[in-house]
């Protein structure tokens, strides 16, 4: 069963008591009685299997019990029933389920190595965009997510240990303040849900994931290239080769948990980028930034 | 059984492994409430049976393996640079607790997580620890002057020190029980029997019996039990080692009866029993201790307690219990006038915040 099999009364019943809920190789049971993250689970999720057994992290969205639950409500997010992060505004209750979401994969998913990246692929290679925020990756990911680039992760490249290989969590890409209109006019047929504003982060809308990326859910991706975006308004594109060395100390410098995995996770990130090529990307749009990586794809 | 599958699983690795799924989504919550969730890997994965878990939960195991085992060498690390820092003093480095029975290589240190770690100074020497830490980089916490005093008039141990750039805790002690407790077990009796560690200059741990009555005494006479299942099973992993000294036994009876810590010794061999099946003398059990009305009461409250700490078993019953044995800690930590005017001044004051991350 996937979501899109529940009406909305079915869909809102289950929440109540906790769906769950599959995203790349984690189940997550959520539990909230928040009308507009029923309308972003529908929206967002449609495509996503429905699982009934084992959840990896039980996460709940609910008002506090004070006067906030009223008065300019807030929600707040449980995992597995202790509170965690500030309230919010209850209009931000399915951003506050995406953030959410992400700290469980990185506090508690340390069997992988994950890096804060963007993961997209073509010819079955790779694309790894580590950045700190405010660089423009989420930007160009989603770009490149409609441009002919399989999207793995707009926040989280998992590397398996076992395999060397990046496993997608393909879950709908943020777009903060002005990239969501350049993505919105790049990508008519992106589906958006309405743009939540004043959130800690600006305004802040989701693009859901294509449909590609669900349909090849569980097929991991080989090392390929590692590019460094850095979006500088009106500057021509300029692509510069680094070392491999410099390209993992990209990768370990937005890395979550490289220090919990001492030897191992530095032979994995030694050999997995061995088998990368890495940049550094300027450029000052997003056409110039996606067709940069697409000669990078076509060169290879 | 339901309420109660993270102690069977302990209890019973076999039964554990092949729990089906359902199972496994409530025991991985129980055990990651319950702060047991890599030692319950760490069980697993010696018993060589880590491969017959579903992938799924297993997934689950593996990242708490590799928390515990980045987290134990963390832990020698912090180690080395506090005994470097103690011993420039010209004194040997006491530890305490999780630290301690990782450096002693104690079955205790399997998969224990650790959020600070714990020494013990004498108390003569604690003004020129404190200011060697400082010198060191490890800076107090709790600026607030009603906490400071709190401290350290009536606490056994300093502020929490902080490193400032490794950002570790390090809680100083020069007592294992605070100075206004009803009991007052020895702090120079504890050090003088400390016991050097095999290949590690200046460094010692309790000797057996101390660290037993140690654990004991901080689970039943602390204020906060949140960790009390994974103290309880610390305390039958040492108490399974430790037996297989040949005097263990009598000499353990006997050492409780000169700190004065007959009742926490009483309790802890009591639950240890009823929680982990602890192989312990029934004999034994009559000698630490006769179990009248209060103990009574006392296996009602936490039994109830340690059985209950995630979620999925609580009720009314599990919350009052703990209310209850909140307050005993209290009276026990101080007289009651004390105890008053700090209940007092602690609800005026803003306290700290607790929330944030999980």
């Amino acid at each position: 069963m996937i979501v899109a099999d529940l009406s909305p009364g079915d869909l809102q019943a289950r929440l109540r008591t906790g769906l769950y809920l599959r995203t790349g190789p984690f189940v997550s049971c959520i539990t909230s009685s928040e009308p507009l993250l029923a309308e972003g689970i529908a929206l967002h999720y449609a495509e996503h299997a429905v699982e009934t057994e084992f959840a990896d992290f039980h996460v709940r969205i609910a008002r506090p019990r004070n006067l906030r639950r009223w008065y300019r409500p807030q929600v707040r997010f449980y995992f597995d029933d202790a509170p965690s992060f500030h309230p919010l505004p209850a209009d931000q209750a399915f951003p506050m389920l995406e953030w959410g979401l992400n700290w469980c994969v990185t506090n508690q998913a340390h069997r992988y190595l994950i890096i804060h990246a963007a993961v997209l692929q073509r010819q079955g290679k790779s694309l790894i965009l580590p950045a700190p925020p405010g660089s423009g990756k989420s930007t160009l990911c989603a770009g490149l997510a409609h441009s002919g680039w399989r999207l793995l992760s707009d926040e989280l490249a998992l590397i398996d240990p076992d395999t060397g290989r990046v496993v997608p969590v393909p879950r709908p890409v943020s777009l903060k303040n002005r990239s969501i209109e350049i993505l919105k006019a790049f990508a008519p047929q992106a589906v958006f849900n309405p743009t939540v504003s004043d959130t800690i982060k600006g305004d802040v809308a989701h693009m859901r994931a294509p449909p590609d990326a669900l349909l090849r859910a569980e097929e991991s991706a080989a090392p390929g290239w590692i590019v460094m975006p850095h979006f500088e308004a009106g500057a021509a594109p300029q692509l510069v080769e680094i070392t491999r060395a410099r390209g993992m100390m990209a990768l370990i410098e937005n890395a979550f948990n490289f220090d919990l995995h001492g030897r191992r996770g530095f032979d994995t990130l030694g050999d997995f980028v061995d088998q990368c090529r890495c940049y550094r990307y300027s450029y000052g749009s997003l056409a110039d930034a996606i067709d940069g990586c697409n000669r990078l794809a076509d060169a290879a | 059984m339901r309420q109660d599958l993270l102690r069977h699983a302990l209890n019973d690795i076999d039964l554990a492994v092949h729990l089906p799924l359902r199972d496994w989504d409530l025991l991985l919550r129980q055990a990651r409430s319950a702060d047991l969730l890599a030692r319950l890997a760490t069980l697993i994965e010696r018993a060589g049976k880590l491969a017959d878990v579903a992938p799924q939960p297993r997934a689950h195991l593996e990242s708490a393996l590799v928390l515990a085992e980045a987290q134990g060498t963390a832990v020698r690390r912090e180690v080395e640079h506090v005994r470097l820092a103690v011993n420039s003093l010209g004194i040997d480095l006491v530890l305490l607790k999780g630290g301690a029975y990782l450096m002693a290589g104690l079955p205790a240190s399997q998969g224990r997580l650790f959020s600070d770690l714990d020494i013990l100074v004498p108390q003569d020497r604690l003004a020129e620890v404190e200011a060697t830490l400082m010198l060191n980089g490890w800076a107090t916490t709790h600026h607030d002057p009603y906490d400071q005093r709190y401290y350290r008039r009536w606490m056994h141990e300093l502020p929490p020190m902080l490193h400032i750039r490794r950002m570790t805790v390090l809680d100083v002690h020069h007592a294992i029980v605070p100075a206004t407790a009803s009991l007052k077990p020895s702090s120079a009796a504890l050090l003088a029997a400390a016991r050097p560690l095999p290949d590690q200059l200046g460094l010692r741990v309790l000797a057996p019996a101390d660290m037993v009555l140690h654990s004991a005494t901080h689970l039943f006479y602390n204020e906060e039990f949140s960790h009390g299942l994974r103290d309880m099973s610390d305390l039958d992993l040492l108490l399974r080692h430790f037996m297989q000294e040949g005097d263990f036994w009598p000499g353990l009876i006997s050492r409780a009866h000169e700190l004065g810590l007959n009742r926490p010794l009483y309790y802890c061999l009591r639950y240890c029993k009823r929680l982990f099946a602890t192989p312990i003398p029934e004999s034994l059990l009559a000698e630490a201790g006769t179990h009248g009305t209060t103990a009574r009461l006392m296996d009602k409250l936490w039994l109830r307690v340690l059985g209950s700490l995630h979620p999925s078993a609580r009720d009314i019953g599990s919350a009052a219990a703990g209310q209850l044995l909140y307050l005993r800690a209290h009276w026990h930590r101080m007289p009651p006038w004390l105890l008053a005017y700090h209940l007092c001044m602690k609800s005026l004051r803003p306290g700290p915040r607790s929330e944030g991350t999980p």
